[in-house]
Parts: C-alpha cells; structure tokens; sequence
C-alpha cells in the first residue's frame, strides 16, 4: 500500500478501517542468500538496499526483540555531515543525500527535519579547529558557514554568552543538518524492504555461527539453524558478544549512553545546538519536547539504562549553556549500548571468515549514518566489494595503522 | 555505584577514573619476536563480555590505588574488588 494525502483523506472518510500492517510477520526459510543480523536502522536500511538497489531479495533481518527497539529508537535524532577526516567526509556526506531524498524513497514520512547543526565554541583555539573543519567540509562540497558571537546571537539569543568558563564566541553551523524521526527510519526501512519481498523476522536471537573449513554456512538462532550464502552482522552495541560467537575479538568496547526529553514546550530551538566544552547537545521535537545528552557513562555496559552521576553532569551542562532551561521539567531518560571503537570510527568489512561479513563500530553518532551505512553494507554483501566511501572503515586498520581519528584521542574508547 | 574499595571501604565510583579491561595490567614484552602482533592486541583488541567484567578503576580523589573490580556488565552489580597490585603480583609481575 502506497501512502499518500489523498489515501490519508480516503482512510478518514472511511474510519481508517483499510490500513494494513506495514510488513509482514515472516516465518524464517531454512535457506536464504543473505542474513543480516541486527534489526536496528542499519539492518533494516541494509536489507533494503539490497532489495531495491542491489537487486538480492532472498534476503532475511534477524532480530532478536522488535525492529527499532535497539538505538535506532534510543537515540537524539541528529543527522549532520561535520565531518574533518577523508576517510569520513564522503561517506557522512554521502548519508546526507540520501536522507534528503528518503521519504520520497521509501515513501514513508521519517520527518527529516534539515534545521540546522550548529556547534559552538568558546576558544580561539578551539575557532581555529572549527575553521579548519569547515574548510575540510567545503573542500568536499559540504555546506559549513562559520558564525562570529553576532551570528551566533541572532540564532540564539538566549544562550549564556558570558559564561565564565566557557563564553560563547562563535560557531560552525552545518544549515542542512538537523533531526529525523528515528523510530519512523526503522519503520520505513523494514516496510521498504518487506513489500521488496525481504523476511524480517522479530524475535529470532542469533545464538551461534555454522563456521566450517573456515566458511560461514548459516546461523544458529533460538528458532532453529538458518542457512545462508552471506551473514552480514550489524547488531551495534551487541557487536562484541555476537562476534566473539563466530571467534573473533573486536576493537571495540560496549558503553551505554542516556538520552533525556523534558515535557513540552513552545517552539524555541531553532535547530540542534551542541556545546562541545561542556558536553550538551540540545534540539526541540516537534512535540516541543526538549532532546538532549551529553557525555556516555564511561564503562563497559550492556544495560541498557545509565546512572545518576551522568543525569547530573548533563543537566549541569544544560545549565551551564541555556540556563532557563532549569525552569523545565524532565519527563523521560533512558540508556542504549554503543559499540564503542577504538578510534571512534566505524568499521564495514568482511572478516576472515568466507562468509562472513561485519558492520559496527558505530559509537553514538551512527544514526546519522544510517542510510550510508545501509547501502555501503549491502554494496559490499552483494558484491563482496567495498562501496567507494567506506573503503577506509577496513577492520585491519588498528594493526597497519590506518586509523581514522577525527576526535585524535587515541585508543580509549570511552573518549571518543 | 558503589566501590567497596579493600583498603577505604565502600567508595562512590564517581572518586573513580576507569580505564577499561583488566587485561592490560598484562602489558607484552616489547623484546619479543612477534611483539608487534602482541602489542596490537593488547592496545586494540577486546573480550568486551555482556556479564561478568574484570576491568581497571583509579582512585584518583582518593588513595590513588589502581584497583581490579569485577563487575556484570548486564546489571553494573560489582562482586569483587581487588587491589591491582596484589592482582599484577600474582600475574609474577614485581610491579
Ligand atoms: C542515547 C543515544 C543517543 C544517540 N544520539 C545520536 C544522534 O543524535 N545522532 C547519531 O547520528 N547517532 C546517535 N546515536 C548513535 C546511534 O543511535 C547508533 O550508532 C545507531 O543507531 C546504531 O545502529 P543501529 O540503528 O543499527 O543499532 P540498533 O538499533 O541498536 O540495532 C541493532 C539490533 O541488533 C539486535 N541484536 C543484537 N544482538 C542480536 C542477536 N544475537 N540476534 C539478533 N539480533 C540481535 C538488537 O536487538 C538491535 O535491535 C545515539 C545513541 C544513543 C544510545
């Protein structure tokens, strides 16, 4: 069923009585050509991808709870391609594009909402980076306009300009970037990929890897072994644990990050603003609620909610930066799992495993990624070859030194 | 959380800088043969379980110990809290 204004004014005069569920509830074959274990954003936007643009639909989505429970329903919402680094520019870039025309894709409203990123800065020094970065960025003809404190004021007058540590004296606003509505991606993408003939299966863990003569055959699942020419693996936060089944270790570490939405309010924020020096970073739903985070947590977690020294230091910051905001009330917080890289960049790749395939390493900024990440990924399970901008996110980078450090904070995960 | 240090008691985790896995109290030898390998995996390589977690905690605003605390990465329950210098001396290290 297409979606349309004219369905929506047809569904209203009938009592909404002809809407039918967006995909179907598959039951798994024994034998598919490719697997992608993981039903957040980039499973889905894999599967679809390979369905509408790759042309492979005996393809099935693994899901061990319902689709868009992980941290594609968990996270800000904020898309932007700030990207410095080569190896990262193109591809962020490239996930713009396509989020600009996603909702005529899939023909699903994901509410992309292109307000505006603006981050701001409190030093020279810290001006500096920020004019080097918006350099890099038009140099790869990505938008970037650097805004002095006026400019800065007429966006957002009601920040704390003079605040003692860190007064405000400027910023490097990204105009195309801004939110999306992250349930409703994961929604698209798996109603996309379903009516493309994809199977996605809900409640179906992945227990285990069939790996012989060092191929990979199929998966074990809580519903039984399913056979498989390709598993790509794309479980975010579960990367570590679900890989170590099929042997392997990971550069990464799992951390949990807490995200906080205060009631409803008028319409304030322009767009999204981020204050690095403090770790804040804010924009406003168009329910009016106010969404924000800050730092993550700091230890290997798998739970899926945060602790209180975290709420604090985020709400200081929010304090620090937009003081009124003590005036509103907080409604709801919660926590997800990131897999956390050692460099703070992504990996998309295949394994030494015939077979076997692997995406991950996404940290907390890889919704913005997700289409990208999606058609990289189905780029490289249909055609065993790496798509053009992700040929840097190789899984061999840490040990030929090859490693992609926008934040240059080194091997610690819980800095990036 | 609460760190039941063995020397101080139970402490407030915030007291706490925390650097990751246990395992890099093992720190390779950098005369061996294949010490390139060792060192990429030791700086880059992780177990990284969903449960129980032996990992590295400073106690940096208090008696600046480095201590080993094992702790369920599911439910952020800590069972055991161990100085590293005792853990690193039972590894053979003489610190
Ligand atoms: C609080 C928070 C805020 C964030 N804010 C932003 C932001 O503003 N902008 C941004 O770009 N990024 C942000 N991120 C990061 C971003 O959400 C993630 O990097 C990205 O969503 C991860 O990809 P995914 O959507 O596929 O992951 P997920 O949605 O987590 O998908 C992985 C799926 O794999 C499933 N799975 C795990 N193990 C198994 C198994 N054994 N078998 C079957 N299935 C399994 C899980 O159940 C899950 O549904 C944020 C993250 C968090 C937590």
């Amino acid at each position: 069923m297409r979606y349309s204004g004219f369905r929506l004014i047809k569904e209203v005069l009938t009592g909404h009585k002809g809407w039918t569920p967006a995909w179907r509830d598959a039951e798994p074959k024994p034998h598919y050509d490719i697997i992608v274990i993981g039903g957040g954003g980039h499973g889905l936007a894999t599967a679809y991808y390979l369905a509408k643009v790759f042309g492979k639909s005996n393809v099935a989505v693994l899901e061990k709870g319902w689709i868009g429970g992980g941290n594609v329903g968990r996270n800000t919402t904020i898309i932007r391609s700030n990207y410095l680094l080569d190896g990262n520019e193109p591809f962020y870039e490239f996930s713009m594009k396509l989020w600009e025309g996603l909702e005529q894709d899939f023909n699903y409203n994901a509410m992309v909402s292109q307000r505006g990123v603006l981050n701001l800065c409190h030093t020279d020094g810290q001006r500096d980076a920020f004019t080097r970065r918006g350099n890099a960025m038009r140099l790869h003809g990505v938008d970037a306009e650097l805004l002095d404190q006026e400019g800065v004021r007429k966006i957002a007058p009601f920040l704390n300009f003079d605040n003692a540590r860190f007064p405000i004296k400027g910023g490097l606003l990204q105009p195309r970037g801004g939110t999306a509505r992250h349930d409703a991606v994961a929604w698209g993408y798996a109603r996309g990929a379903d009516s493309r003939g994809v199977d996605i299966i809900q409640n179906c863990a992945v227990t285990g890897f069939r790996i012989q003569n060092g191929k990979c055959l199929g998966v074990e699942t809580t519903r039984g072994f399913i056979g498989a020419n390709r598993v790509g693996c794309a479980v975010a936060g579960w990367s570590g644990s679900v890989m170590a089944m099929a042997g392997m270790r990971l550069p990464i570490e799992s951390h949990v990050l807490q995200a906080f939405v205060s009631e409803g309010l008028k319409p304030l924020l322009p767009g999204v603003i981020t204050f690095g020096a403090g770790h804040f970073y804010v924009s406003q739903s168009d329910k009016g609620g106010l969404v924000f985070g800050g730092d993550i947590d700091g230890y290997n977690s798998y739970a899926q909610r945060g602790n209180l020294p975290v709420v604090e230091d985020v709400c200081e910051g929010g304090m620090a930066l937009m003081p009124m905001i003590g005036r509103a009330r907080l409604l709801r917080m919660w926590g997800g799992i990131m897999d956390m890289s050692m460099d703070g960049s992504p990996i998309i790749d295949r394994t030494d495993i015939d077979g076997l395939y692997f995406n991950g390493g996404w940290c907390y900024g890889g919704f913005k990624a997700t289409p990208a990440s999606g058609w990289c990924f189905a780029h490289l399970l249909a055609n065993d070859a790496p798509h053009p901008v992700s040929t840097a996110y190789r899984l061999d980078r840490f040990r030929t030194g090859r490693m992609i450090d926008e934040k240059g904070a080194g091997a610690q995960p819980n800095l990036h | 959380m609460i760190i039941n240090h063995p020397l101080l008691g139970p402490r407030d985790s915030q007291e706490f800088v925390y650097l990751g896995d246990a395992s890099l109290i093992g720190r390779p030898d950098w005369q061996a043969s294949d010490a390139q390998q060792q060192f990429y995996e030791y700086l880059y390589l992780r177990d990284n379980p969903a449960g129980l977690h032996r990992e590295l905690w400073f106690h940096e605003q208090g008696d600046r110990s480095w201590l080993v605390v094992t702790r369920n990465t599911l439910t952020h329950e800590i069972t055991s809290v161990e100085l590293a210098r005792d853990v690193a001396r039972a590894l053979g290290r003489d610190i």
